[in-house]
């Protein structure tokens, strides 16, 4: 009897924690927080501050994504995944979204059926060798061996660039940055290669960042940005224009200081708009009329989040570049809030 | 007799629950019912959501191609080979750190199982911490402790240690010269052949005249004799048509030869020593089973120590040792999985990881590990239960 009972527990259990696609939105209120997935751990990227409170750019998203559903940026829960966890996380209804540099490519789109919202960093894969191999270009790699994260795009990059360019190298895979920036440091290989970004973001961790350089090929684009799944999208316009609201508050110069008396005194309709003084966008999301501006409160706009977990004066040191607002000859450019 | 038994027209249906002997039967069959609703439950709630989620499945992606590299591949491999080879490879890696796991933890256990028993103080001593230190500490971290030692404390390739000529250790992994075989290399292996029937025919030749007249031939060394001198006699015959290639040390690694990853050696020493130390184990026990009386009967029979051991103790002890060992065995391969944590490609860093990741397909490839772990570990078992028949003891 024991047998049968535990199997009818087992049961219940299982069929309460079926179906997890549409009302998104509904279990996030119901539940109270947006449980968010970030990597294990990126500098600047995604990090736990000494309060153990997950920050940094991509955390920032879910955090302006809380602050627009419940007008507080803490309301979200953090589910650190690796290349290899993150997809069935949110597919599986673990994870609400997913905000871990994570690339954009046609097949997570149309074969994995998880919609992107949306580009927060534009990157490319790089590759960083030691100042003393005397390396000066990834043509002269060959034979090396390169520690590469498991279960990424770069993998599949590598693979094909140095086919293509006849040259053999030894995978050495890894699964976390952390795992990959100590094999590389205890000299296990000879070149990390994953997003520029992320190899920065690394390099900034060392002891001597100086003495490593990174190689000036770029071999592949690498669109990163927040993503939820198919099948809901509602939830996926509420990502969606929260990233956006951020990327246009800065572009109209509307800043988490500024906010509040910009939502009255500004005479620009748009960001009126955007911080809920005039239209009713928050109705059409299904937020809160201030959505726009809890968002933007929440952690600054895109810049003020770059500037302060990525930007040229942080350890990581990433200039803006591709990332610069598209009226600054970047690549971030937001559709109009309207 | 049968008159008062047979109640057979007075059954009724509440008999099913009131009657006890029924009763047993009644549970047994609800709780298998059970059981098969509930696995269709899960099996039907799986198909939905993925319908639901729009995901499709089947195995159609095994024959696209991998596009991504494995460092150590047995048979050939690039990244345009496909999802199924690559399933391959790793299953072959399994296999080989399997296969040089069980082979090294039953040669370490056997030893130190025997030295355990030893009347030496100190070594029985030693072999107990390293039993009891061994098997108290969990593989996973066994395993990165090893890898730790091999990747940090070796030196990189341009300082490698070189402790014989040609043999080159780095934290890049151990190098040494391969074996090219040029085509008259066929006939070297023909001469090995041919060898090991001659000895196993020479060993049955010797057994016979032994029960015939008492007669002794010493059969090992001339086996061994035999395997050893043929092979190197057409060796030089053929015009040594086996040469060896050298490693050396060519830009970044190490070139030619053969190189085994630090990760090979890691999994391999750490699943060895903890496999080891349990055999270890039940070697003792199998030989304390065997009571005093026999080894002093033997004694009295004039029987010399070692003989003692080999034709009299471990027959007999081999009865308790073999069915706890297989399981060993088994446990072995299936720790081989742990080969993760390490970035050994095996057959769960391959299919059931890179390429479950990168097509999507999880139920599908973890479907795949486990049928692929299943069947290792039935063959396994199958062949050891075949040599446990042989040697258990037949009652008369």
């Amino acid at each position: 009897m024991k047998v049968l009972s535990g199997l009818i527990a087992a049961a219940a259990v299982a069929g309460v924690a079926t179906a997890a696609s549409a009302g998104t939105l509904d279990d996030i209120k119901a539940k109270g927080f947006v449980q968010c997935g970030v990597s294990t751990g990126v500098a600047g990227f995604a990090f736990t501050d000494d309060k153990g409170n997950w920050q940094g750019f991509d955390p920032a998203v879910c955090q302006a994504v809380g602050a627009a559903i419940f007008g507080d940026p803490s309301k979200v829960k953090y589910t650190p995944t690796t290349g290899k966890t993150r997809f069935e996380a949110l597919k599986s209804g673990e994870i609400d979204m997913l905000a871990r540099n994570t690339t954009w490519t046609l097949s997570r789109d149309a074969d994995l059926k998880l919609t992107f919202v949306g580009i927060n960093y534009y990157d490319g894969q790089g590759f960083m060798v030691p100042k003393a191999l005397g390396v000066k270009s990834a043509k002269e790699l060959g034979g090396a061996s390169v520690c590469i994260q498991t279960g990424t795009t770069t993998e599949l990059n590598l693979a094909e660039y140095f086919r293509t360019n006849n040259m053999k190298y030894e995978p050495v895979p890894i699964e976390t940055n952390a795992e990959g920036r100590q094999n590389y440091l205890a000299g296990r290989c000879d070149v990390y290669t994953t997003d520029a970004s992320g190899l920065a973001a690394t390099r900034g961790t060392f002891e001597n960042p100086a003495d490593h350089v990174l190689l000036p090929e770029i071999i592949s684009k690498e669109p990163l940005g927040p993503l939820v799944r198919h099948g809901d999208d509602q939830w996926a316009d509420i990502v969606r224009w929260t990233l956006n609201v951020l990327i246009t508050a800065e572009e109209l110069g509307v800043t988490a200081a500024n906010a509040d008396k910009m939502s009255t005194s500004s005479a620009n309709p748009e960001v009126k708009r955007m911080l809920g003084t005039e239209g009713n966008t928050g109705e059409m999301l299904g937020l809160r009329p201030d959505w726009g501006l809890q968002a933007l409160k929440a952690g600054g706009n895109y810049g003020e989040i770059f500037e302060r977990f990525i930007g040229s004066k942080t350890p990581i040191g990433l200039e803006r570049g591709l990332n610069a607002q598209w009226v600054n000859g970047g690549l971030i450019y937001s559709p109009p809030i309207r | 007799m049968s008159a008062i038994e047979y109640q057979g027209p007075s059954f009724k249906l509440e008999d099913l629950w009131t009657d006890r002997r029924w009763r047993a039967i009644s549970i047994q069959i609800l709780a298998l019912a059970g059981l098969f609703a509930f696995l269709a439950f899960i099996v039907n709630n799986t198909i939905n959501n993925l319908s639901l989620l729009g995901v499709e499945t089947g195995y159609g992606f095994l024959a696209e191609p991998s596009n991504y590299d494995i460092n150590q591949t047995l048979i050939e491999y690039d990244s345009r080979s496909s999802h199924f080879r690559a399933a391959i490879v790793g299953l072959l890696n399994t296999g080989v750190v399997a296969i040089a796991g069980i082979i090294a933890a039953t040669i370490l256990g056997f030893t130190v199982g025997v030295l355990r028993l030893s009347g030496n103080w100190l070594i029985s001593r030693i072999m107990y911490c390293y039993v009891e230190f061994t098997r108290n500490v969990p593989l996973l971290l066994q395993i990165l402790l090893w890898y730790g030692i091999v990747v940090h404390s070796l030196p990189r390739p341009k300082n490698a240690l070189e402790p014989l000529s040609g043999i080159f250790l780095s934290n890049r992994g151990f190098s040494v010269p391969a074996p090219v075989a040029e085509p008259a290399a066929w006939a070297i292996f023909i001469a090995f052949v041919i060898a090991i029937a001659a000895a196993i025919g020479f060993g049955q030749y010797a057994k016979r005249v032994q029960e015939a007249t008492g007669k002794i031939y010493p059969v090992i060394s001339i086996g061994l004799g035999l395997i050893v001198v043929l092979p190197v006699l057409t060796y030089f015959l053929s015009g040594q048509p086996i040469s060896l290639d050298w490693p050396a040390l060519r830009g970044f690694n190490f070139a030619g030869g053969m190189t085994v990853t630090p990760e090979f050696v890691a999994l391999w020493f750490a699943l060895s020593i903890y496999t080891a130390s349990f055999i270890s184990e039940i070697v003792r026990a199998g030989i304390q089973s065997v009571s005093h009386g026999q080894t002093e009967a033997a004694y009295s029979l004039g029987i010399k120590p070692s003989w003692t051991m080999r034709l009299v103790i471990l027959p007999q002890a081999l009865r308790v040792i073999l069915p706890p060992l297989i399981s060993q065995y088994l446990n072995l391969t299936k720790n081989s999985s742990l080969a993760i944590a390490v970035g050994y490609m095996d057959v769960v860093a391959t299919i059931g990881g890179i390429s479950l990741n990168q097509t999507g397909r999880a139920l599908e490839c973890m479907s795949i590990v486990l049928a692929t772990y299943l069947t290792i570990s039935l063959v396994i078992s199958t062949i050891m239960n075949w040599y446990n028949k042989r040697v258990a003891l037949v009652e008369r």
